[in-house]
């Protein structure tokens, strides 16, 4: 049976890890490509990027960052943030990605994950979704609604009805990152994540809230997902992937041991 | 040296770095000459049956790599590539090359353990139980993982060439070889260190 994943998301700005990553010998800001190199030897099974970069002509520095990294990790990675259209896929994947992303501007024209499919294959396209807890309504009778610009914007789309529409349009996985959980440490929405799991039959990765390897059990059973992405809780060595992975084992949840 | 066939199926690139980082010198080649000149031959690929097929015939590299095959060559396939050096595959109801009898068939459209419904393609890491010892598979921990994405699978009609098989409802043939051909239905190139170890064993096996 296949394994469940433990995914580190780094986020890029400008070539340069955010977050104050407290690698050795490093200070606030760390490199992308050694901390890649740091969760691959801890046993990451996949790494997340997304390039948080404002000016659109420092995007070509992502896909160096890209290029780097394929040439340091061999497992899958996936990069996010900024992919507005097929050339931006093509840049990456051509850099060396796994995957894409695509979030915000799948909402705008949802279209891309359609193209994206055709072009790369489903296995390439991972639709990013950012939710917030709403009151249950007409409009989103799920009670979660899709937000965008960091979960600034309100769409008024149902989380439900989008990932169904996702899945229908061949996006090959859904990466559920809930606004509320995230950045808090207190755990994921597991009640977020059993609904989107138990309506798509593609894989779930849970985002936002992980704080301890606790958490991830709970996620990866309660809530059914097929993977769980984890961020402060590693970048701020509290844990090393390793040592959430040995937790998980005692819980009987499988994961990938040996690397 | 070594040779990757180019024959515009999907991203070999994977297989270009790691074979950069174990070091070794290779060529990525769709000449014919140069295969046949070639120490030994990665046969990669990500996409359909039908269309690799058919960009392999106009390249008569169908028949280049029989004759690579036939002249005791070390052959590693991949994905892809392992699929299509089977008789036939079910993806696009095609003929392929016949290096080894059988065919490539889907995974059932409702599987499932312990009443989970099971997602096609089979993506993610899974482990390969070893059949028996082979040259290219030596130092792999029995319980060392392998990075899939698939929605067919190699099923040879000789059961003696199933080095390796992998549980996903069904269990299926994840590694294969026949004299101086082993292939992969995983992605030695995504799979960390032990698929590295397996890239690195080819690079220095004599096919015998």
């Amino acid at each position: 049976m296949i394994s469940k994943r433990i995914i580190p998301c780094l986020d890029v700005r400008d070539g340069k890890l955010t977050k104050g990553i407290k690698f050795q010998g490093n200070v606030d800001i760390g490199d992308p490509v050694e901390a890649a190199r740091e969760y691959y030897e801890q046993g990451a099974d996949e790494i997340v990027f997304y390039d948080i970069t404002a000016s659109s002509e420092n995007r070509d520095i992502m896909i160096d960052v890209v290029r780097r990294v394929a040439e340091t990790i061999f497992i899958p990675f996936s990069v996010g943030g900024g992919i507005r259209c097929l050339e931006d896929m093509r840049k990456v994947i051509g850099a060396g990605a796994e995957k894409v992303s695509v979030n915000s501007a799948a909402v705008r024209e949802p279209d891309i994950i359609s193209q994206g499919v055709k072009a790369f294959g489903s296995q390439c396209i991972v639709l990013g979704m950012d939710v917030k807890k709403v009151e249950v309504c007409g409009q989103t009778p799920s009670g979660y609604e899709i937000v965008i610009e960091g979960g600034r914007k309100y769409t008024g789309m149902d989380a439900l009805a989008w990932a169904k529409e996702a899945e229908r349009r061949g996006a090959g996985e859904i990466c559920l990152n809930s606004i509320d959980a995230d950045g808090m440490q207190n755990g994921y929405e597991i009640e977020l994540t059993s609904l989107i799991s138990d309506n798509v039959s593609i894989p779930v990765i849970a985002s936002g809230g992980a704080g301890h390897p606790e958490h991830l059990a709970d996620v990866l059973t309660r809530g059914r997902a097929d993977a769980a992405l984890v961020a402060s809780m590693v970048h701020y060595r509290i844990y090393t992937i390793s040592q959430i992975k040995h937790y998980l084992f005692g819980c009987s949840i499988r994961t990938r041991m040996f690397w | 040296m070594i040779a990757i066939i180019d024959y515009d199926a999907g991203n070999i690139k994977s297989v270009e770095r790691a074979l950069h980082y174990l070091g070794q010198e290779f060529v990525v080649t769709d000449d014919t000459k140069m295969l046949n000149n070639a120490s030994h031959v990665i046969f990669p690929g990500v996409g359909a049956a039908g269309t690799a097929m058919a960009c392999l015939k106009r390249k008569s590299l169908d028949q280049c790599v029989k004759l690579c095959f036939q002249t005791g060559k070390p052959i590693l396939g991949i994905c892809l590539g392992t699929q299509i050096i089977l008789d036939a595959s079910e993806e696009n109801a095609v003929d392929c090359i016949g290096l080894v009898r059988g065919v490539t068939k889907r995974f059932p459209r409702h599987l499932s353990v312990n009443g989970m419904a099971l997602k096609i393609p089979h993506m993610g890491w899974n482990t390969v139980s070893f059949k028996r010892e082979h040259p290219v598979f030596a130092g792999i921990e029995s319980q060392a993982e392998f990075y899939f994405v698939h929605s067919y699978y190699p099923s040879p009609s000789d059961e003696t060439v199933v080095l390796g098989t992998t549980d996903y409802g069904i269990t299926f043939c994840s590694a294969l070889g026949l004299k101086n051909l082993v292939a992969v239905q995983f992605h030695p190139e995504k799979s960390g260190r032990p698929g590295l170890r397996i890239l690195q064993n080819f690079c220095t096996w004599s096919g015998a």
